[in-house]
Order: C-alpha cells, then structure tokens, then sequence
C-alpha cells in the first residue's frame, strides 16, 4: 500500500504546504488534542512523579528485558497461549500468513497494530489472496483510500470530513455530498458488523504485555478489537518485544498515562486484558524483533524502545502539525518516528532526523520521558559521520565547522557575507540556497557584534574618552 | 541452526544494558483525597456515560422497564433482573447476540478518576456481551468505588480470568475531523447503576 519511491521529508512538506488553509488546518486540529492533553494532566497532581515513575519501570524493562521475555513465555504458554517469535518483518508476516493457512482461513478482520504496518502485512497478506479489513475508523479510512496512516493514534487525521465523505460514497455507497460524522461513522459501523460477524481471524496489536502474569493488554475507544476477538476462532496479537511490563500493577501507571497523553481522556473506552482463551478458540501471540535488539545496542538511542504509542510528541511538534504525518515515509511518523526510523534503515531515513526545530517540545509531553530532541540530534551526528546525509548538506556542514573553528576565517567571511548580502542578494537568496526558501531576508547588520563591542564597550570608551 | 527465539534472545542479552534498573516503588502514587463517589459520576458524565443511584435491584427493574424498550431483547447474568432481562444465553454462539439491544452486568468495582468498571468472563457470561449489545448497563456497589488506578489493581491482586476488561462509558470515536461521535462499533450508551 505504501509506495516504494521514498520522497524526501523537506520536499514532502512543501508539497503538503501547497494548500495553505489545510496546513492550518491540520495544525489548529492537532494542537487542539495537544491542549486537551495538557488539561487532562494537569488535573493529576501526582503527573509528574507519574511520569518519572513510568520512565523508571521501563528503564527496568529495558535493562532486564531478556528475562521478562522468558517469564512472559512461560506464563502465557501456561495460559493457553501459542508464543511465535520473529526475528523481523519477514518472519513475522510468514508466521501470520502461516497461522491463518494451518486454519484455512481466507479473511481476517485487524484492529490497530502499528507494527503490522512496520511489517507491511496486509501487502503481504493480499499478494497470497487473503482479504484483510482495517476495522478502526480511522485505519478502516486510510484502508480504502489505499493510503497509509498518517497518525498512530488518529490515523485519518490528514483527511477532512468531505474526503471521508467522498470515499465512503465510493467503496460503501453512503449518499454523496453528506459530510455529517454521526452518519458516516454510522455507516461504517454497519459495514464493519458485517465483517466482525464472519471473521473466523482477528489480529489485533498489543500496549501492554505482562510477564508476571502472561497476559496482554489492548486499548481501543470503539471497542473493535474486542469485536474481532471475541467473535473469532483465532486471535492473532502482534507485538514488539518492548511491549512488555514486569508486574500487572505496573498496568496502573502505563494506563493512567496512555490516554491522557494522546487524546485528553481519563483512560480509553476498553483497556482489555487478555490472559486465556476461550475454550476451543486460540490466541497466539507474535513477538517480534526487526531490528529492535540493535537499537537496544546502541546506547545513546535505547531510550527510544520505552515508547507506549500515545502520539503525544506529534501533536506538539510544530513540523509534524506543518507537514503531516505522510511526509516521514515511516508506519510511526513524529519526532518518535523520526528515531525509530533510522535504526531500521539509515539510508533510507537519514532525512527523518533533520525534520525537527529541536524545540525540545516532544520530550517535554513524553509520558515515559524519553530524550526525543537530544536523541534527533545525536542521529544527525550519527548520520553525517556514516555519510548517509546529501552532499550539499555534508559540505555546508564541514564548511560551517571550518569556519566556526577559525577565529580569523570566521572574521572574514562575516564581512564578505554581509557585504554580499547587502549588495549582491541575488548571490545568496537563490533556489541554490534552500535557507531561503520560504524566508524573508534579514535587514543586514552595518557592523559584527566584535566590531561593535570594539567600539562601544567600557575599556574602549574609556580610551576614547581619554583620547 | 539457532532457532528465532533464541537468536533474538541471544541479542538481547548481549545488547541490553549490564546494571539493573531497579523498579521504582507506587506507593507514593497511591495518595489520594478524592470524594470517590463525586468523582466517578463527573467523570463519568463528562465521557458520555449516564448513572442512576438506586438502593434495590427491585429500583433497577423498574428503571428499566421505565426507560429502556423491554420489547427488545434484553441480556442479563443476574438473576435479580430475570423479570426484564433473558438469563439463558450464556452457552449460545457469541454470534447470536448480535441482535441484543442491551445487557445487563454487575462489575466488580469501578474506579474514580476515569469512570473505569472491572469486568471478567466470569460476570460477563460471555466475553462479547459487553460490547455487541447496541446499549450496556453495569450495577456497581457504592462502596466498591475505588480512588485511582493503582488501587484497582491492588483489589485485581491475583485475580484469576481468561479475560477482564476496563469499561469507561460507551464507545466512541473521533476519527472523522475529531468530531466526537458515540456508538462507534460497541455500545452505544453506558447506564451505571450505582447501588446502595
């Protein structure tokens, strides 16, 4: 569904940008949810321990992750559950595939899993003639559109009420022209009964895994993952192995945070624990890696596996909310994405961390306090070393710290700089220099600050005086 | 040739950090001064829910027969609500209750700060009950409000379930331009009868 030729995120944005009045659209909607989620928090007073307390666990997770994986194993095996593992996307979409043939099972109904989007499942699935249906509104959207989500948490959040109305009238026959929510989300909870009652397979994703007990833990507002589960014969739940949680008291934490984070709510509709499955039914859990053991190799950016998937670091993000979540090429798009992505392919997503002012505003609303900022930093670093960046960004780099490094060379080209800037503007505001796309000149200074200090600072009045 | 589970693990071991982080303690987290009853019926208000207070089951029965279409079909697994509600469906294929109009459960407790209802398989007589019925009523005791989170799983403990869940008012979604809309594909209405 996502297409091979990856644009850009700088030239992905400027076309989004096209469409002014939607850009701030986009932003207004997004930043809306952003403010909920600051009314919501600020209505616990314990928010901020909550947090750290939250950080604390998955710092625990993650460097005892090897023996909760083990414990988890043994006490869902014990609950009946099948435990697959996947060394990466391939693996997983196999065993999937594998599941669903062994029961001869040609549709399956699927709840959010962003990690069946990292694997690009429902392409694989569909290539081997199984019909898989996206049963959260929003994906259920993006699905017959045959685009990917833009949102973790909202994944219809590019469209506009006309769009939906428009594909629905299309693929589901609702009437043309009628935008009203209630009856389009009417109408497709109509659609999906009909799917849920004649799935024998449901897929769902997993927020929570819980080695102590080998249960797991689904979050949904509608209510579909549940739908799909409860009326199938076999319940597939697909999850990173950084899922996992020591104690199901720690649930108590992670579900305090989750919803309050992402969408202002005191807790989602159905926080739904899975532990046995019904008799005759199966449950099988997939655990998944792709690359996820080698970020937690990389010491400057494991902190990035404590992510929950709330979504709040994009709907703070000032590039995300200007330049939608399609434009990072990636199944988690954001700042979180944006160091994600790179562990899976650095090549293809060195772009991912430059999309970023570094305002700092991500780390800020992390419920799990992860160092997002410091981390898109440290990857441009990482990046420019391993030469995955442009070449002319590459240059510009060497040349600023060559210049930033050498008092004399840093005196001189200031001078020639504003000189050019002054006189020759063609010379600098061009097509070549991508610092102007979009910008206004700056009025240019007569004089360096050194210049300035020169002349005016006490010892140098002093002497004037004295003169 | 090492097998997926092994390989992964292997990496893992090598990879995760060598000192461990120890956990952190909740007890501090557990604080409260909330007026729990008060509480749970803004809450609940405030995401779409509705409550009643009754003192008697014989109150809820004739709640219902005064606000819910009783020539509908009607689900329950208490055996005080038999004079409104059908018992004998537990046992039937879960598909067969997709024409339920509503249920009726009694949750274990139900939970201030976000209007949560515990409920298991065993109280549910069927794992789909609580979200195939196009309208949902839970009875919880007012007793059995608890303040947060962290106190519902300290009364969870142990608890034995194939299944449990956490409901807090009907199903709902936003996914069409973050217009809010009720009934998304579970109940469309949450009834808490809070009793006692």
């Amino acid at each position: 569904m996502s297409s091979n030729k990856t644009i850009p995120h700088s030239e992905a944005a400027a076309i989004f940008n096209k469409n002014e009045e939607r850009v701030n659209w986009h932003d207004e909607t997004l930043w809306f949810v952003r403010e909920k989620r600051d009314k919501s928090a600020h209505q616990i007073p314990e928010w901020e321990l909550l947090r750290e307390t939250a950080s604390q666990i998955k710092l625990n997770v993650l460097s005892n992750i090897h023996d909760y994986l083990v414990e988890f194993e043994t006490n869902a095996q014990k609950n009946g559950i099948i435990v697959h593992w996947a060394a990466n996307a391939e693996e997983h979409n196999v065993i999937v595939h594998s599941i669903l043939e062994k029961n001869n099972i040609k549709q399956m109904v699927k709840s959010k899993s962003m990690l069946t989007e990292e694997c690009h499942l429902n392409d694989y699935l569909t290539e081997r003639g199984i019909d898989v249906i996206d049963s959260d509104l929003g994906e259920r959207i993006v699905q017959l559109r045959n685009e990917p989500p833009s949102h973790i948490v909202l994944p219809a959040i590019h469209l506009k009420k006309e769009d939906v109305s428009e594909t629905f009238h299309e693929h589901l026959g609702t009437e043309k022209g009628n935008i009203d929510p209630q009856y389009l989300t009417e109408s497709a909870r109509h659609h999906l009964r009909d799917v849920f009652l004649t799935r024998k397979a449901a897929l769902t994703g997993v927020n929570f895994a819980v080695a102590e007990t080998g249960e797991f833990v689904v979050c949904t507002n509608e209510g579909n993952a549940d739908m799909g589960a409860h009326l199938a014969d076999v319940h597939i739940a697909c999850m990173g192995f950084e899922k996992l949680i020591p104690k199901r008291e720690h649930l108590g934490v992670f579900l305090r945070l989750l919803a309050r984070s992402a969408t202002g709510q005191p807790i989602t509709t159905f926080s739904s624990h899975f532990k046995k499955p019904r008799e005759g039914k199966e449950i099988h859990v997939v655990i998944v890696d792709n690359g996820r053991s080698e970020q937690l190799g990389r010491e400057e950016f494991r902190n990035s596996l404590k992510c929950i998937r709330c979504g709040a670091c994009m709907n703070t993000c000032p590039v995300y909310r200007r330049s939608g979540g399609h434009s990072y090429h990636n199944a988690v798009a954001g700042p979180i994405g944006s160091i994600l992505a790179p562990n899976l392919d650095m090549k293809k997503n060195a772009d991912l961390p430059f999309a970023s002012t570094l305002c700092g505003s991500c780390t800020n609303v992390c419920p799990v306090k992860i160092d997002i900022h410091d981390q898109l930093y440290k990857w441009r670093q990482v990046l420019v070393k391993e030469g995955y960046t442009p070449k002319a960004k590459t240059i510009a780099m060497k040349t600023m710290a060559a210049v930033l490094a050498n008092p004399m060379v840093f005196e001189i080209v200031g001078k020639s700089g504003r000189f050019a800037m002054k006189n020759l503007p063609g010379l600098v505001n061009n097509k070549l220099n991508k610092w102007y796309d979009q910008r206004e000149m700056p009025e240019v200074p007569e004089e360096s600050f050194k210049e300035w200090y020169k002349k005016n600072s006490k010892s140098a009045k002093g002497k004037n005086d004295e003169q | 040739m090492m097998s997926s589970k092994e390989s992964i693990l292997q990496k893992i071991k090598q990879n995760q950090p060598k000192d461990l982080n120890e956990l952190p303690n909740l007890e501090p987290l557990k604080e409260s001064n909330l007026d729990v009853l008060e509480q749970y019926k803004t809450i609940l208000k405030s995401i779409g829910g509705d409550f009643a207070e009754v003192s008697s089951y014989a109150e809820i029965v004739a709640f219902v027969k005064e606000n819910f279409d009783i020539s509908k079909r009607i689900l329950t697994t208490l055996p005080e609500l038999s004079e409104v509600a059908n018992l004998e469906w537990t046992n039937d294929d879960p598909h067969s209750l997709q024409n339920a109009e509503q249920i009726l459960v009694k949750a274990h407790f139900g939970v201030a700060e976000n209007s949560a209802l515990w409920v298991t398989d065993e109280i549910m007589g069927q794992r789909v009950s609580t979200f195939i019925p196009q309208y949902l009523a839970i009875i919880v005791n007012k007793k059995d409000i608890v303040a947060k989170m962290h106190q519902a799983y300290d009364r969870i403990g142990n608890q034995e379930y194939g299944f449990g869940t956490f409901i807090a008012g009907p199903s709902k979604t936003a996914d069409i331009e973050q217009s809010l809309v009720l009934g998304a594909h579970g109940a469309r209405g949450l009834t808490v009868f809070i009793l006692g």
